[in-house]
């Protein structure tokens, strides 16, 4: 190791460790922020043009301030230095801060080390097949640079050549790599907490703030992936609840904390349909489900107002397997607490209360003639959908109704369930998601985030809780068609048109991946060998099986170098087919004969094979003694004669 | 340390030659194999081993299946690593040694005649605490340095073949103990006296044609044809000759091992080493006799190469 030491870096190298660097900074620049990412790679720059053009050192009273700057920096960022994301970027600048003092092939050697790590980090904030095949070909180039530190190699002529030889490494480790991936043990706990994220996905929270909607709606990656057993519910009728809120304190909407505990609320099913979800990692504990849900899954639990919260926040992929009712009675008798539905805020938007009051004098009793009142003035009242609506004031929902009157889901749902309280018709706010595309060829719904919608449900006597979409009634295409069908032009470009369905057909593969990789945890390792009749596998049985099949692997990698391969001479094998011929028609060669003396021999014995013999003698001998480099011609010429030799028993 | 750790290393060789597969000298070529190879990880291999625990663990915690993947991915790729190391030596040929002059105290170059079936990258040689790093395309001759210390044959040392392609993880090496000596020439003095010529040493020297044109004469018996210049013979009754200029014949010297009697034998030696490295620089004749071996008049390199392998090989 000494040497490794002193030996100073060739150009080369120094290329290679600069790019994998960079690749790996590249690889977490999704979720650097932009202000640390871009100096971190131009400085990388700096480093490798000064180390190219002036073969100098960085100089020391450069290296500390960076340093220092650095850790400023995450701190100003995240807070502190620990934990998943500021430790994650701690560590791309360090690796930066040691690619400024690499001179030597030990220092490559620790920064190649670190930057696979950096790399494996990667997959800390994004696990999808994109992701993940990218970060694989981010092993390439600190592969190229450890090979690259070995003297005595053959330099390939340009820098790309360096990173061929590493798909062949890694393709020829990937049978392995699937072994151990399936047979190392999973932990059923982890060994120290979970990773604590300062910055939540955007994503459906369990409280609603009209216009708080709109980064989610932007956020076109996956939420859930449903597959039904049989045929999917119509476009317009796939609602996935997962929140209930209920209480309004003039901002926003908040779900109820007084109901925990209660059981399920009453429920007639009238049509149900089964379905598998796969969810994505939400950091939260709800778990949407298609409207009512008959019963919790395991490690989860049915709440009042019939949505599901797992026991744990959902960290990882989850799946779950559910029944739903999708027509329904809901409640039909008034529970308990009923009055809470009615809840107003105090204080606030007087003008939409008032308008509220006003429908229940003219309409009566009639709570559907009130709920067909609000829709008609949300189709008819020069009402906008649109992702980007205007600010509101204090009173929110006044300032909506009778001012701006542009708004999307959330608006409608808040604006529509105040009226229905104003009205005296209990009702709520239910958050989740609706519509999906249909993937055919997948035969399973995708749900994204900007598939994030909000609802509301009214009380009516005799029929319970009654979905009401109030956004339908403005823009129904929101419902039919989806979210993007809803905005033109105002989603990003790639969440538009053609490319977006392309994407949408895409999404199969991360399905198999999410389904395939993501989702194989303890549970599902216990049940790999139920093929081969083992029902449960034990941890110490999978670590057998783990150190058998290494070892499996390891004989057959042996088995593979060991094979000895004989210069195969194209001339000798004929001869040798030839003399084993020869020797079925009772010609045996001897030991002291020679190839001339025995097929003279052999010609001598067979007089009608003669010709043929001689000939194959001339063109043997020819081939081993004529030319210093036998020709092709030749050699083909003795292996057709051999090939055609017939064998023609003799009777003795 | 280090040097603690190496006497050790030698005593355990001693003692147990079988384990530590000692080798005795052995003819070439040599062809390396699995029985003669050995396989450790590096530092740096386990260092990156630790590295990959850790990795895996951290993996195994967040139960993050694409990180875990990777790992192994990792892993195995290092572990294919060490077949691949192994590939680097397996079949590996040293088929002949060439070995250059010198003189006792200057380096004996070598010249190792690798082959080997594959190409073979970043193989290393150590010899006399240098490491040469080479590639095999085919063949290969590898210029090694020898340090010489006295004349006579000198057997060649071990030789440790190793290699960490391709990642640096994992260090294979093997041994090999060529069964082949090479001549060291003695070390000439620095100085002395120049050697005692024989009395009759001028009357045994022919005469010898110069090579510059000198004049024409007369041709007389016995002259070579080829030297008879035909176009001025044309106008005259007699052929001419050319004549070339005969520069003065150097003295042959005889380098006689008897007439050194005063002396010891290794300074004999040198004496006469130093008198056959003049001879040869003046472009002398000479001859050297032994005590039992007598080399006749001569020069040339080939000729100085002879007398000084018999010189080097005296008891």
């Amino acid at each position: 190791m000494s040497a490794a030491a002193t030996t100073p870096l060739d150009r080369r190298s120094f290329d290679l460790a600069a790019l994998s660097t960079a690749v790996v900074i590249a690889l977490h620049m999704p979720h650097l922020p932009w202000w640390l990412g871009a100096p971190l790679m131009l400085i990388l720059g700096l480093r490798w043009w000064q180390r190219r053009n002036h073969r100098a050192h960085a100089p020391a009273w450069l290296k500390l301030p960076l340093l220092a700057l650095l850790v400023l920096a995450v701190v100003e960022q995240y807070g502190n230095l620990f934990g998943q994301e500021p430790g994650t970027t701690l560590a791309i600048g360090l690796l930066v801060m040691k690619l400024l003092e690499t001179e030597t092939v030990r220092d490559a050697r620790v920064g190649m080390g670190f930057a696979c790590f950096a790399l494996m980090a990667a997959l800390l904030f994004d696990q999808g097949l994109a992701a993940t095949g990218a970060v694989a070909l981010g092993l390439l180039p600190p592969l190229a640079t450890l090979r690259s530190l070995e003297p005595g190699r053959r330099v390939p002529a340009t820098l790309w050549r360096e990173l061929l030889p590493g798909i062949a490494l890694l393709a020829i480790a990937l049978p392995l790599a699937m072994l151990a991936f399936l047979l190392v043990p999973r932990l059923s706990s982890p060994l120290w907490g979970s990773p604590n994220r300062s910055e939540q996905r955007s994503g459906l929270a369990d409280s609603m703030t009209p216009s708080g909607f709109s980064q989610v709606l932007l956020d076109d990656s996956p939420a859930l992936r449903v597959s039904f057993d049989g045929p999917p519910p119509p476009s317009g009728q796939r609602y996935f609840r997962a929140y209930v809120l209920g209480f309004y304190d003039g901002t926003s909407w908040t779900a109820d904390r007084g109901i925990g505990g209660q059981p399920p609320a009453s429920l007639q099913a009238a049509g149900t349909v089964r379905y598998r979800v796969s969810l994505e990692p939400t950091h939260q504990r709800v778990l949407p489900s298609l409207d009512m849900p008959l019963a919790a899954p395991a490690d989860a639990s049915l709440l009042r107002d019939r949505v599901i919260v797992a026991d744990k926040p959902v960290d990882s992929l989850r799946d779950y397997s559910l029944t739903s009712a999708t027509h329904y009675l809901l409640e039909p008798q008034p529970g308990r607490g009923q009055a809470r539905w009615l809840q107003l805020p105090d204080g606030f938007d007087p003008r939409t209360l008032a308008l509220g009051r006003s429908w229940r004098r003219q309409q009566g009793d009639d709570n559907a003639a009130i709920v067909r009142t609000a829709l008609a003035l949300f189709h008819d009242g020069g009402f906008r959908y649109t992702l980007a609506p205007a600010p509101l004031g204090r009173d929110a929902m006044d300032d909506f109704l009778f001012g701006t009157r542009e708004g999307f889901c959330e608006h409608y749902a808040s604006a529509f369930t105040l009226l229905m309280r104003a009205a005296g018709i209990p009702a709520r706010v239910v958050t989740g998601y609706q519509g999906g595309y249909w993937n055919a060829m997948g035969s399973y719904l995708l749900v994204r985030n900007s598939d994030a919608h909000a609802w509301s449900e009214v009380w009516l006597a005799g029929r319970g809780w009654v979905r009401v979409d109030p956004t339908a009634a403005v823009r129904p295409q929101r419902i039919s068609l989806g979210a993007d069908a809803a905005t033109p032009g105002q989603l990003p470009w790639y969440e538009n048109g053609w490319l977006q369905s392309l994407r949408n057909r895409w999404d199969i593969v991360n399905r198999w991946w999410n389904l395939g990789v993501n989702g194989f945890d303890a549970l599902r390792q216990r049940g790999l060998l139920k093929p081969f009749g083992i029902s449960e596998v034990e941890t110490s049985t999978l670590a057998l099986l783990l150190a058998a099949s290494c070892v499996l692997a390891m004989l057959i990698g042996l088995a593979w170098v060991w094979r000895k391969r004989e210069p195969e001479d194209a001339a000798l094998a004929a001869l040798h087919r030839l003399e084993r011929k020869l020797a079925r028609m009772g010609v045996t060669r001897r030991t002291s004969e020679g190839p001339r003396d025995f097929l003279q021999r052999a010609a001598r014995s067979l007089p009608a094979q003669h010709g043929r013999l001689m000939e194959l003698m001339h063109h043997y001998l020819e081939l081993r003694y004529a030319h210093n480099e036998p020709k092709t011609e030749s050699l083909r010429a003795l292996q057709r004669g051999v090939r055609d030799f017939p064998v023609s028993r003799v009777v003795k | 340390m280090r040097a603690a750790l190496r006497r050790l290393a030698q005593r355990a060789e001693r003692r147990l030659p079988a384990l530590t597969r000692l080798r005795k000298p052995e003819p070439l070529p040599i062809e390396l194999d699995r029985r003669r190879i050995y396989i450790v990880p590096s530092a740096f291999g386990m260092a990156f081993s630790v590295l990959l625990l850790v990795m895996m663990v951290g993996a195994l915690n967040y139960a993050n299946n694409a990180a875990l993947l990777l790992t192994c991915l990792l892993g195995a790729a290092c572990a294919s690593s060490m077949l691949l190391a192994f590939r680097t030596l397996d079949g590996l040929r040293l088929r002949g040694i060439r070995a250059g002059h010198a003189i006792a105290g200057d380096p004996l170059e070598l010249a190792l005649d690798f082959s080997a079936p594959r190409m073979r990258e970043a193989v290393r040689l150590d010899c006399d605490g240098e490491t040469h790093a080479f590639a095999v395309d085919g063949v290969a001759e590898l210029k090694l340095r020898l340090p010489t210390a006295q004349r006579g044959w000198l057997e060649l040392p071990r030789l440790r073949v190793w290699s960490t392609w391709p990642l640096g993880l994992f260090r294979a090496w093997s041994w090999l103990h060529p069964q082949q000596s090479v001549l060291v020439w003695p070390r000439p003095e620095q100085a002395g006296p120049p050697p005692l010529l024989p009395a009759d040493a001028p009357g045994r020297l022919r005469p010898q044609a110069g090579e510059d044109l000198a004049a024409l004469r007369d041709y007389r018996r016995g002259d070579a044809p080829r030297h008879i210049a035909w176009k001025a013979s044309a106008r005259h009754h007699d052929l001419l000759v050319k004549d070339f200029d005969r520069p003065q014949p150097r003295e042959t010297w005889l380098l006689d091992w008897h007439a050194l009697r005063s002396l010891d034998r290794e300074t004999r030696i040198a004496r006469l080493a130093r008198w056959l490295g003049e001879a040869e620089a003046q472009g002398r004749r000479y001859s050297l006799h032994l005590p039992d071996e007598r080399i006749d008049t001569g020069s040339g390199p080939a000729h100085y190469a002879r007398c000084m392998s018999a010189l080097a090989v005296l008891p």
